[in-house]
């Protein structure tokens, strides 16, 4: 089984039925994986904190939402995390393509990938960090946690967990 | 008009519905002319309502009715796209077009310049986009919720602004009995 489809059947497996998107080619597969569920709705976001919008009406109104980003986007929706998600108390899982981390290519990316961690922890947002693919087997916990303390979790999934560029 | 009048006059076809009001003073004059479960009102993240309120219509099938700015909608852009392509007939997005930020002082947006935000909703591809003067809000409204279509209506008044109390109510409780009025 494929490394994004194990992805995807954990988000199944734990009533996942509304994912928000921004394109990745990391997670690539996982976006595949998740527009070919029938179980899900997926729904392409222009911009990440239009996305965890989403996320929260989406959630009000009884489905379980995830959204699946880039780091980057970490800078791009403090004030949405902060001011909504955290203010009003819901659960996000956040499966985030950890750019900028070893095997990067793209020197700019590491300038946000310095600061992804230290971010998230001013946010006290409780951060995962996949290095190896054994370490996504941790996936269906850190799901269940998320919608067990209604908060924003990060899944931070780097170039050495997805095998390289 | 302006936006207050509007919301009180619409209050009682608002009522029956849910409804996400905007940041600041949209949400600030719902809760003082009408506070009901079925309002969640947004206490920060300003450009989002048309987002939250998409999301819930996508997720249930009640009417739900997200009460935007046209400031708030420059803001996220990017959600009249993401609107036309996924289509929920339970959703309206009213946009109060006043032309001006009302809650920082009535500075100018664009849309009371060049940019006609009735042209750019249907660009983007949104399908039932109606624009009305002020006065005829309450009808442009009931048709828009009996057509069971998704709908985008602009409705164009003046701006101005009059004073309200700041919600005090706690976050948690507004999302919880706005899912709680869902769920009933």
């Amino acid at each position: 089984m494929s490394i994004s489809t194990q992805i995807v059947d954990d988000m199944v497996a734990n009533g996942i039925n509304f994912v928000t998107t921004v394109p990745c080619k990391q997670l690539g597969g996982v976006i595949d994986e998740v527009e070919a569920r029938p179980e899900i709705y997926h729904i392409p976001s222009n911009k990440e904190d239009e996305g965890m919008g989403l996320c929260a009406g989406a959630f009000m109104g009884g489905k379980r939402p995830c959204i699946i980003m880039q780091n980057t986007a970490i800078g791009v929706t403090i004030n949405t995390l902060v001011t909504l998600t955290q203010f009003y108390r819901m659960p996000l899982p956040m499966l985030i393509s950890y750019r900028g981390e070893l095997l990067e290519p793209v020197a700019c990316q590491v300038e946000m990938a310095v600061h992804t961690k230290a971010l998230l922890a001013q946010l006290n947002i409780p951060t995962y960090h996949f290095h190896h693919q054994d370490d996504a087997k941790e996936l269906d916990a850190i799901l269940k946690y998320t919608f067990m303390c209604n908060k924003p979790v990060a899944i931070l999934t780097d170039a050495t967990f997805w095998g390289g560029y | 008009m302006i936006r207050s009048e509007i919301l009180k006059e619409i209050a009682p076809i608002l009522r029956p519905h849910l409804v996400v009001c905007n940041i600041g003073l949209p949400s600030q004059e719902m809760h003082m002319i009408d506070d009901q479960p079925t309002n969640f009102y947004m206490l920060g993240t300003m450009g989002l309502a048309s987002s939250i309120g998409l999301g819930v219509a996508l997720a249930q099938d009640k009417t739900v009715i997200s009460i935007d700015g046209d400031g708030s909608v420059l803001t996220n852009l990017g959600t009249l796209p993401t609107i036309a392509n996924n289509v929920a007939d339970n959703f309206i997005l009213m946009i109060i077009d006043n032309g001006s930020y009302g809650s920082t002082g009535d500075q100018p947006t664009y849309a009371g310049k060049k940019t006609n935000l009735t042209d750019v909703a249907r660009a983007c591809g949104c399908e039932n986009v109606v624009e009305v003067q002020d006065k005829d809000t309450g009808a442009a409204l009931e048709a828009a919720i009996a057509s069971k279509k998704m709908t985008i209506l602009v409705v164009k008044c003046d701006s101005g602004n009059v004073k309200v109390p700041v919600i005090t109510k706690d976050p948690v409780v507004i999302r919880d009995r706005f899912m709680n009025a869902i769920a009933s």
